[in-house]
């Protein structure tokens, strides 16, 4: 094994803050190397490390590994997060892009327009618990088991636990009626890797405030 | 195994038509239940079994996956269309994810509001000759081999090529300075299963055009 994973972003939870969980889930240290600057983002991209001139990027075993879902697959391969055999791992891959579809909808909340942002909020709440708390909780009730897979700590108990603090952030009551969820949040929280990521001093990353949003502006020229 | 595949969508390309192109490739039978009206939306939403309310559905080997990625990825490994080890899957799920971009760019043109088509399409152009063609093109330089991973068949030459015939209908001359891209797309489509699903009164869905989109938009109010 060639050394840490290499983690290459913006300072910003984005699209590598649920790379950084799985990886610190998996006891996996790993560097961040920053994207501060335009100037940052233009070498990166002259350098040819950039399969699709984007980031996430991350080295890992020889690879420089661009696209969210392929680092994230390869990671829980890698450390036996996904699953003993493929229907396991599509049931796996069903939750993880439903978290990810309601993921996506909280991760673009900074980036709507200041008029629309009620309107989207509302909607966020919404779905949250009519559709995707709703099929979560009911999956844990149907085995009623620790883990949402087999019941084996998986990606998927992962990546919905850290959208469950994602939700906390957005409006706490939100959690109230699903106490199978709660129950989840509170085990995967224990888990000892976990613990040391929840605590302060560690590379989890806060939420986005507005100075932060400015200086992505700048840096990505939205 | 219990019988064919049973997709459950509308009668159009949207997020099921890579899943037909890749089982159509694996040379699977399969078997689909148009949902023609919102009723009929309706109905499969209260019969539970759309996890997230939501299709592309899949009835296969005993489950009901959603979510197009889960669905793919189970056909994929399951047909040995994944690559030899977790690496060569991450080559692929880069690869894919990208394809994914650019796809998802093309699919949502339609729904485009008509004084944004225009700069829609440009931007979708650039996208295509500058980034995604060049990254794929060089790919296929780097090894000069006749498939994208492992001197093998996988889904990421089958969804490529999917891409390429979209991007063609799109602007036949965007292909125009990328030669391996062309024979990759002659090989895979000399393919038997894959050529037997280009021919006419296969399963494969036409674009959507303009009537189409006019009756979309009564049954389903947008």
């Amino acid at each position: 094994m060639a050394g840490k994973p290499k983690l290459h972003y913006l300072n910003a939870r984005g699209r590598m803050e649920s790379i950084r969980w799985l990886l610190a889930a998996a006891g996996v240290e790993f560097e961040e190397k920053f994207i501060e600057t335009s100037k940052d983002l233009e070498k990166l991209r002259n350098d040819g490390s950039l399969m699709f001139q984007q980031v996430p990027m991350v080295e890992i075993d020889g690879m420089k590994l661009a696209q969210s879902r392929a680092i994230l697959s390869y990671i829980a391969a890698k450390y036996n997060l996904y699953g003993k055999d493929i229907k396991e791992r599509a049931l796996i891959d069903m939750y993880i892009e439903g978290v990810a579809d309601l993921n996506e909808m909280i991760m673009l909340l900074p980036g709507c327009p200041h008029d629309q942002k009620d309107a989207k909020i509302t909607q966020i709440k919404e779905k949250t618990t009519n559709r995707y708390f709703t099929a979560f909780e009911k999956v844990i009730q149907s085995h009623g088991q620790d883990y949402l897979v087999g019941n084996t700590l998986s990606r998927a108990d992962i990546q919905l636990v850290e959208l469950l603090y994602y939700v906390e952030e957005l409006d706490p009551s939100l959690l109230a009626n699903f106490p199978l969820l709660k129950a989840l949040k509170t085990r995967i929280s224990n888990v000892p890797t976990v613990k040391r990521f929840l605590q302060p001093g560690s590379q989890r990353k806060p939420p986005l405030g507005e100075k932060a949003i400015e200086e992505a502006r700048k840096v990505w020229k939205f």
